[in-house]
């Protein structure tokens, strides 16, 4: 048996095969969850009904795929460019406290909400820029691998942001309990469904989503940034700056994903604890995968494993099966994308 | 005479490729047979069925009279067939002893037998007169030493047919005769040759017979002393092809002055000291062995990376800046040393390819943003004007074959009007009839005035093409000569760093220049 590769790979199955993926992972987890003791096709009626069936799980679950949307984009736009920045996670903490820092200025509080969040926005990016541009300041001066470096970033954010909120930044008023001074009320993000958590957080994100693939497609930069990451060999041939346009691309990489940290503060918590995120940095690396590096397919790529989570948290309640069946149906399908764009691009002899 | 080896009926597909199809060819006692053909013609194929790399799927092959099992390589090497192929298969950390010796004893074997290994390699070396030192480590060889040991590794094995790939491809004309009169006897010795080529005067001046493929048949079969280069031209590429001529230069104004350039070496080879004016109207051949420099030479001219000292001018000007663009603006136009690798991005479509070496100019882009239409329309302009055929404005670049993407380079360049031509290596692996449209684009672009730099290993192309040649030799640039005083001789002396013919020309044909 033989891979051969398409010379022209249809339109059709280039977007098909993320659909057959997903199909593929939820027939392996119903697998799964059939030799769990329970019946497969109630568990995932019970997922859709627990996230589509309500308001409040519609609500939950849109809430939730906000801040995916943004870390999946900040993978996409990076991948596209072959850096590796799995250093969301870490960038999305940093947005975070650096909005509850800002927060703490008196002269914030005063001001008139639309500049208050803008500048919080505006904060939370440059906070995630700053901890992606030191990784590739090293990979550029001393070719150090970013993906080594954005991984232990991680943990050495997630420690300062600890470092603060039990330190200079704690909340006197959380009775001992380590969190941040809660951010004023002047950099709320509005409701969007009365009485539910749902905020304006997820309209940013799906324009960001629509800007992010604008500039991709259209503008030079997105060019000169999709050149470098296929053949940087070429792109400098071509002249196209590759330290300047790597430069680009980590700063609206960080940017959304400590921009996802700010948003989650101001439109969810109003603090920052260091379980602000399950994962939402990881999580954005297999949604910018299962999108095939789209930005546009991220938003559908969040709200798929959105849906899963919040889905598998009620569905473990009704039938006691573990809601770990959440991780494993997400990462199932990484595996079988995987497969389904290999098969997309090749396909197979005897 | 005896027959050796007989390959009938050989058919290979590679899915709806048909790489060779029905091919017989058989060698006979003490012959050389020249296996002559363009790229994609399928000789690679056929010798790598022959030595079980590939299997066929109708066909056989026999040595001797004993039919080969397909696909099994130590078969081959069993029955005596040994292959040198173009690219070395040596290891450079390990001496030309341990080299030879790899793969011929029994791994289990706890002591290698180095003194028997070692007085059969001296014996070899003795009888076909390929001398090389057992201990010298690889890394250490010349190009042509290199090549020495691949066929002592061959003959090791008691190889009674060699199979050389190529072999001339790495070679200087002197190294290259040398090889030849080695072959010859090696003939004599008892042994029979195959080798494979695209290059005429090799064939017709190495080879016994003459065995011409093209498209994965055979087409002919020819003694080589009843036929000719014209003949074999022809039957090669299926129609008669000429490359162009050169018309008489009438030089203007210097164009592109290089007075003292060194490069300290960034991984390819470093420059030296290297001065040379070019002028407008005019071709200047620079000619050499490859990794003596003309790349890096290359890369500095094409804005990639400054000179550590020296200065080049441009129109007169001073170049201050070393960058893509700047050199793009100041006129400069770029043909690559390897489409691939460094001319094309295989994964994005034509227009961008394109487009991409001009996307800061307003023609192509405004305010950070492409202007999509510009481009594909000035795409499509390129794809008719310069007959790249298979290509679509949207498709990926990744589909054309090696002479449509040529076109099109040649096309996104010249289509800027540049004052400078810099073509490195413009015509590498491209077939006959690429080549002649290259010739005549580059003669072209000489004929309106441009100043062409032509950065090659072909002698026949830096020739036919130039007004003036220089030689790269370990980074330094020898004399000028005029291309009328070039002959292969010459040429070969001067690559290979023997310029005292070379400087007398230069002196005598300075008022001239």
């Amino acid at each position: 048996m033989r891979f051969e590769r398409r010379e022209h790979p249809s339109r059709a199955l280039t977007l098909l095969a993320p659909l057959g993926a997903i199909l593929g992972a939820l027939v392996v987890a119903g697998v799964l969850i059939a030799i769990a003791g329970a019946n497969p096709f109630r568990a995932y009626a019970l997922i859709l009904n627990g996230t589509f069936g309500s308001r409040l799980g519609i609500s939950e679950t849109l809430t939730r795929t906000t801040p995916l949307i943004l870390t999946g984009l900040a993978a996409a736009v990076a991948f596209r460019a072959r850096l590796w920045n799995i250093g969301g996670e870490g960038q999305f903490y940093l947005g975070a406290i650096a909005v509850a820092a800002l927060g703490m200025i008196p002269a914030i509080a005063a001001m008139p909400a639309p500049i208050a969040i803008a500048l919080c926005c505006i904060a939370g990016a440059v906070a995630g820029m700053v901890l992606l541009l030191v990784p590739l300041g090293l990979r550029l001066r001393f070719g150090v691998d970013e993906v080594v470096t954005t991984l232990l970033l991680n943990f050495v954010a997630l420690l300062f942001v600890s470092l603060m909120i039990e330190g200079a930044m704690k909340d006197p008023l959380a009775f001992g309990w380590p969190q941040s001074v809660p951010v004023p009320d002047n950099t709320l993000l509005a409701t969007l469904i009365p009485r539910t958590r749902l905020h304006a957080g997820l309209l940013i994100a799906v324009a960001m989503a629509v800007v992010v693939w604008f500039v991709q497609a259209r503008s030079v930069f997105g060019m000169r940034a999709r050149a470098a990451g296929l053949n940087p060999r070429a792109a400098a041939f071509s002249g196209v700056p590759l330290g300047r346009t790597l430069i680009g691309v980590a700063c609206l990489s960080g940017g959304l994903a400590g921009l996802a940290g700010a948003i989650e503060v101001m439109g969810v918590k109003g603090y920052v604890t260091t379980d602000l995120s399950p994962n939402y940095g990881y999580s954005g690396i297999v949604i910018a995968m299962l999108a095939n590096l789209n930005p546009l397919g991220v938003i559908v790529a969040a709200l798929f494993t959105a849906v899963m989570f919040v889905g598998a948290d009620s569905m473990s309640r009704a039938l006691s099966i573990p809601s770990y069946i959440a991780d494993v149906t997400v990462a199932l399908s990484l595996l079988t994308m995987l497969v389904a764009i290999f098969l997309a691009q090749y396909r197979i002899r005897r | 005479m005896t027959r050796v080896l007989e390959l009938s009926h050989i058919t290979k597909r590679f899915g709806a490729v048909t790489a060779n199809e029905d091919v017989s060819l058989h060698l006979d006692r003490g012959e050389i047979v020249a296996l002559l053909g363009e790229n994609g013609a399928g000789k690679t194929t056929l010798m790598s069925i022959l030595f079980g790399h590939y299997t066929a799927d109708e066909g056989t092959v026999s040595v001797e009279g004993q039919e080969l099992p397909p696909g099994r390589s130590r078969a081959a090497i069993r029955a005596g067939v040994g292959m040198v192929h173009q690219h070395f298969a040596l290891a450079p950390n390990l001496s030309v002893l341990d080299n030879v010796m790899t793969g011929t004893e029994p791994l289990w074997r706890l002591r290698s037998d180095r003194a028997a290994g070692r007085a059969k390699l001296v014996a070899l070396s003795e009888r076909f007169g390929l001398r090389v030192d057992p201990d010298a480590l690889v890394s250490e060889l010349s190009v042509g030493e290199c090549q020495r040991v691949e066929i002592l590794k061959a003959l090791y094995n008691d190889a009674r047919i060699l199979i050389l790939d190529e072999p001339t491809a790495v070679l200087t004309a002197q190294e290259a005769e040398g090889l030849f009169a080695t072959l010859r006897q090696m003939t004599e010795n008892g042994l029979s040759l195959i080798f494979i080529s695209h290059k005429l005067h090799e064939v017709m001046s190495a080879s016994d017979r003459v065995v011409v493929l093209r498209r994965g048949r055979v087409v002919a079969e020819r003694r080589t002393s009843d036929t000719s280069r014209e003949e074999l031209a022809e039957l090669m590429v299926g129609r008669k092809v000429e490359r162009p001529a050169r018309p008489p230069a009438t030089p203007g104004r210097v164009l592109l002055s290089a007075v003292d350039l060194s490069v300290a070496g960034k991984g390819g080879a470093s420059l030296h000291g290297v001065s040379f004016r070019l002028r407008a109207g005019e071709t200047l051949g620079i000619i050499g062995v490859s990794g003596n420099g003309q790349t890096t030479l290359a890369g500095l001219i094409s804005g990639l990376y400054p000179p550590t000292s020296g200065s080049l001018s441009v129109d007169g000007r001073a170049v201050t800046r070393y960058s893509v663009p700047d050199a793009i603006a100041a006129g400069i136009g770029r043909i690559p040393e390897d489409r691939n690798a460094e001319g094309t991005i295989g994964d994005m479509t034509t227009w961008e390819n394109a487009v991409l070496e001009r996307i800061w100019s307003p023609d192509f882009s405004a305010r950070g943003f492409v202007r999509r239409a510009a481009a594909r329309k000035a795409t499509a302009d390129i794809l008719e004007r310069y007959d790249v055929r298979g290509a679509t404005v949207d498709g990926r670049i990744r589909l054309l074959s090696g002479g449509n993407m040529q076109k099109l380079i040649l096309g996104r360049v010249l289509e800027a009007g540049p004052d400078i031509l810099v073509a490195a290596q413009p015509s590498r692996g491209l077939d006959e009839g690429a080549i002649a449209g290259v010739h005549a684009r580059l003669l072209e672009a000489r004929g309106r005035g441009a100043g062409v730099l032509l950065i090659s290993e072909d002698l026949d192309e830096v020739i036919a093409l130039s007004d003036r040649i220089r030689a790269i030799v370990n980074g330094r640039l020898s004399p000028a000569i005029p291309a009328e005083r070039a002959n292969a001789q010459l040429l070969g002396l001067m690559m290979a760093g023997d310029w005292t013919a070379a400087e007398r020309i230069e002196a005598e044909t300075h008022d001239a220049l």
